[in-house]
C-alpha cells in the first residue's frame, strides 16, 4: 500500500479526519516552499499538496491563479518542483506528498517520465485537474506499476453512475469539489456538501476528502463531521502572499493557521467518538 | 487510394477524438454540461425542426447564401491559377462566426439556458454571440484580453451597444487564450443557467464537431456554386486558420474528394524563425490547452508561449483538434505567412477588387497568390473570405502614419 493509503488507514481507523494542504511549489519565492511544507506539518497537517504553476490554470479562483503566475516568473519547472520534494524528504519520510497540476506542464515528457522522476523524488500521488478518467487510460498503467496514486475529482455536477466509475479507477482518495466554481470560490453549502459526500462514500471505501472553497476552522470543523479529509488551499495562499514581502514570517504563520484549522476538526472528531 | 474503395470519412469517435487528437481534459465539474450537450448535439442531424429554424435564420438572419465571386483581376495581376471568393465577410457582422453563434444560440434555448458567455480576441466572435444574445433575449457576457479590449476598442463599444457585458480579463498574456481560460471558469460557476459559445473548432468535446457542423455551410453553398457557376470543383481551397473555424467549414464538406487540395494558412507573425509567430501546425507539437488535446505552441517546460500575429482573431497558441489529425495524416496541407505578406494582400484585394478583407482572411489571399503562381491558368483556387476588414483599418492606418 502506498504512503497515502496506509496513512488513511491508520486515520479512518482511529476516527480522525486528515487534513490536507495545498500551496504552489516556489510561491513566493523558490526558497520558502520547503520551510513552509515543513511548518504545514508541524501545525497538524497529514497530507500534502504542491501545486506544479501552469500558464492556465483555467479550474483556479484569483489567488492561485496569482501564485502560479508569481512561481512562473520565479522559474519554477516540474524539476524544480521535485527538486522540492526531494529536499522535503531529507527530514521527512512519512508525509504523504502529492504533485497537483495541468496536463500540460506535468505530462509535456510522456507518463513514464513523470512517473519515473516523482517516485524517485519521493512523491507519492498526482492530481491531475483537467484530466478526468476517460483520458487517463492511456497513463494509468504507468502509475500503476510504480504504486504512484493518480487522484482523481468528482464535484457535485457529477451523476451518480459516473462517480461509480470514477472510484473504481481511482487511487489514493477521491478529491470532492465541494462547490461549482474554481478553487477559493464563496459560496460553500456545507450541508448540501453533507448529503453528496455520503452518497460517495457509501459506494467506494477509498477516503473522500472535500476541497475548494473552505476557508476558516469552522468550514473546517463542519466539514471534518462527515468527511475523510479536509483539503485548504487558497486560504493558506492568501496568507503566503500577504506575507511576500517579509517571508521569513511565512513558516510561523502558515503553521499557526493550520494549527487552528486542525485543533478545530480534533474537537469535530472528539465530538463524534463520544 | 481513390474515394471509391475508401470509407468515406468518419471522425471523431465517440469520446470526440480525431486520431489522438481532441477528447475532453476538463475540470469534472463541467463533465455533465459537456455530456448534456453531447447528448443534444448527437441528436441534431435527425431533427427537423432544428434544421429548418437554423436554415430560416441563416437565410433571413444572417443573410445566406454568400456569393461564390471570382476575382478576375486579382487573377490577371498575379497572373496563374482562377482565384475564386467565397464571401463570409458579407454576412450580417460581417464574418463567418455568426453562423456558429446562430447555431448555439438555438442550442442554448433548446437546453432552456438564459445567459450565453463567450472569449473574443479581435471581437468578432464576441460580437457575433452579443447579437444573437439580443436576438434570442439572452444575457451575455464576453470575456475579452485586457491588451485587446485596448486595441479593438471599437468592437468593444459594439458589443455594449448590443446589451453585452464585456468583462476584461488581465490574467496571463492578457489575450484570447486568458479570455477563455476566464470563460471556462465563468461556465464551472455557473453551468445550471450559462451555455457557453465557443467561437472556434476548439474546446472539450463536443465543441470541435458542433462548430464545425454549423460552419459546413460554408463548404456546402462553394460545392453547389462550384457545380453550377464553374461546371466543376475547385482545384484547392485555402483558408486562414487561428483555431480553424472559417477553414473547417469551407474544407468538411470536401473532405472525401480526393482532387481537392485543402491548405490551411497559419499566422507567421514576424516569421517562423523568429520565435514570433501564432503557428501551432508549422511550429508546434501536441499538447492539451483549453480542454482538448491539439498542436499547441508551448515551451520546454510545457508552459504555453505568447503568441504574436498582426491579426488578433489568428493570435492564439492552439488549433482545433481536426487540423491537427488531417496535419498528421496528411488530408490538408498547412503553411504560413507573416504579417508583412497579411497586409500586402489586403493592400492588393483593396486595390484590385474593391474588396477590403479581414487582416486573418488576408493570410489567405496571401497565400493563394503564391499558390496561384504554381498553378496553371485553367485550374480554380477557392479563398475563404472569412471577414471583412473595418475592424482593422486603424492597424493599417497606423502603419501608414495616419491618425484620425
Amino acid at each position: 500500500m502506498s504512503r497515502i493509503g496506509s496513512r488513511l488507514e491508520t486515520y479512518k481507523r482511529a476516527g480522525k479526519t486528515a487534513l490536507v494542504s495545498f500551496v504552489t511549489a516556489g510561491d513566493p519565492s523558490v526558497a520558502t516552499t520547503v520551510p513552509a511544507l515543513r511548518a504545514l506539518v508541524r501545525g497538524g497537517v497529514d497530507i500534502l499538496e504542491l501545486g506544479v504553476p501552469f500558464s492556465d490554470p483555467e479550474a483556479e479562483g484569483p489567488t492561485i491563479q496569482k501564485s502560479s503566475e508569481r512561481a512562473l516568473a520565479n522559474g519554477v519547472n516540474l524539476v524544480a518542483v521535485l527538486d522540492m520534494v526531494r529536499d522535503f524528504r531529507q527530514t521527512d519520510t512519512n508525509t504523504p506528498v502529492l504533485m497537483m497540476g495541468y496536463f500540460n506542464s506535468l505530462l509535456h515528457r510522456g507518463p513514464e517520465h513523470l512517473v519515473k522522476n516523482a517516485v524517485e523524488a519521493g512523491v507519492d500521488g498526482v492530481i491531475i485537474v483537467n484530466l478526468p478518467p476517460e483520458e487517463a487510460t492511456d497513463i494509468q498503467p504507468a502509475f500503476a506499476a510504480a504504486d504512484l496514486d493518480l487522484v482523481f475529482l468528482i464535484a457535485p455536477t457529477t451523476t451518480e453512475a459516473r462517480a461509480r466509475s470514477i472510484v473504481s479507477v481511482a487511487g489514493g482518495f477521491i478529491y470532492y469539489v465541494a462547490l461549482k466554481g474554481v478553487t477559493g470560490a464563496q459560496h460553500l453549502e456545507v450541508e448540501t456538501v453533507r448529503k453528496e459526500v455520503l452518497r460517495v462514500q457509501s459506494y467506494t471505501t477509498l477516503p473522500v476528502m472535500v476541497g475548494f472553497g473552505v476557508k476558516d476552522p469552522q468550514d473546517a470543523r463542519r466539514i471534518a463531521t462527515y468527511a475523510d479529509g479536509v483539503v485548504v488551499g487558497s486560504a493558506l495562499v492568501r496568507t503566503m502572499e500577504a506575507l511576500q514581502s517579509s517571508e521569513r514570517q511565512i513558516p510561523g504563520a502558515l503553521e499557526a493557521q493550520v494549527r487552528e484549522l486542525r485543533d478545530a476538526m480534533d474537537e469535530s472528531d472528539q465530538d463524534a467518538r463520544e | 487510394m481513390s474515394a471509391r474503395n475508401r470509407k468515406p470519412y468518419n471522425a471523431p469517435d465517440d469520446g470526440g477524438h480525431f486520431g489522438e487528437f481532441g477528447g475532453r481534459f476538463v475540470a469534472e465539474t463541467l463533465t455533465h454540461a459537456l455530456d448534456e450537450l453531447t447528448e443534444l448535439y448527437e441528436n441534431l442531424s435527425t431533427d427537423e425542426v432544428f434544421r429548418q429554424r437554423f436554415e430560416h435564420d441563416l437565410a433571413h438572419y444572417v443573410g445566406r447564401p454568400t456569393p461564390l465571386y471570382e476575382a478576375l483581376r486579382l487573377t490577371n495581376e498575379i497572373g496563374g491559377a482562377r482565384i475564386c471568393l467565397k464571401r463570409e465577410d458579407l454576412n450580417h457582422t460581417g464574418a463567418h462566426k455568426i453562423n456558429n453563434a446562430v447555431g448555439q444560440a438555438l442550442l442554448a434555448e433548446r437546453m432552456g439556458k438564459r445567459r450565453v458567455i463567450a472569449e473574443t480576441g479581435a471581437g468578432q466572435h464576441g460580437v457575433a454571440t452579443a447579437t444573437v444574445a439580443a436576438r434570442f433575449g439572452f444575457d451575455c457576457c464576453v470575456y475579452m484580453g485586457e491588451e485587446d479590449v485596448k486595441r479593438q476598442a471599437l468592437n468593444v463599444y459594439r458589443m455594449k451597444l448590443l446589451g453585452a457585458e464585456v468583462v476584461p480579463v488581465s490574467s496571463g498574456s492578457r489575450t484570447l487564450k486568458d479570455a477563455m481560460n476566464e470563460a471556462m471558469r465563468d461556465w464551472v460557476t455557473n453551468v445550471d443557467d450559462t451555455h457557453y459559445i465557443i467561437g472556434s473548432v476548439a474546446g472539450p468535446h463536443p465543441y470541435p464537431a458542433l462548430v464545425r457542423d454549423f460552419q459546413t455551410v460554408i463548404g456546402r453553398e462553394t460545392k453547389e456554386q462550384s457545380l453550377e457557376q464553374l461546371g466543376r470543383l475547385p482545384d484547392v481551397l485555402i483558408a486562414c486558420v487561428g483555431g480553424g473555424s472559417n477553414a473547417m467549414g469551407l474544407f468538411f464538406p470536401f473532405v472525401d474528394d480526393d482532387g481537392v487540395d485543402l491548405v490551411g494558412v497559419e499566422a507567421a507573425g514576424l516569421g517562423i524563425e523568429t520565435g514570433r509567430h501564432a503557428a501551432p501546425l508549422n511550429a508546434g507539437r501536441p499538447g492539451v490547452l483549453h480542454g482538448s488535446r491539439s498542436y499547441v505552441m508551448d515551451d520546454e517546460d510545457g508552459q504555453i508561449r505568447e503568441t504574436h500575429s498582426i491579426s488578433a482573431g489568428l493570435d492564439y497558441p492552439g488549433v482545433g483538434p481536426e487540423h491537427s489529425y488531417w496535419k498528421d495524416i496528411g488530408r490538408a496541407n498547412y503553411v504560413a505567412v507573416t504579417d508583412e505578406q497579411a497586409v500586402d494582400a489586403f493592400r492588393l484585394l483593396n486595390r484590385t477588387e474593391g474588396i477590403m478583407p479581414a487582416l486573418e482572411s488576408s493570410h489567405a489571399v496571401a497565400y493563394a497568390a503564391v499558390e496561384a503562381l504554381r498553378r496553371n491558368n485553367d485550374e480554380i483556387i477557392v479563398v475563404n473570405l472569412s471577414g471583412r476588414g473595418d475592424k482593422d483599418i486603424q492597424t493599417i492606418a497606423d502603419m501608414d502614419g495616419i491618425q484620425f
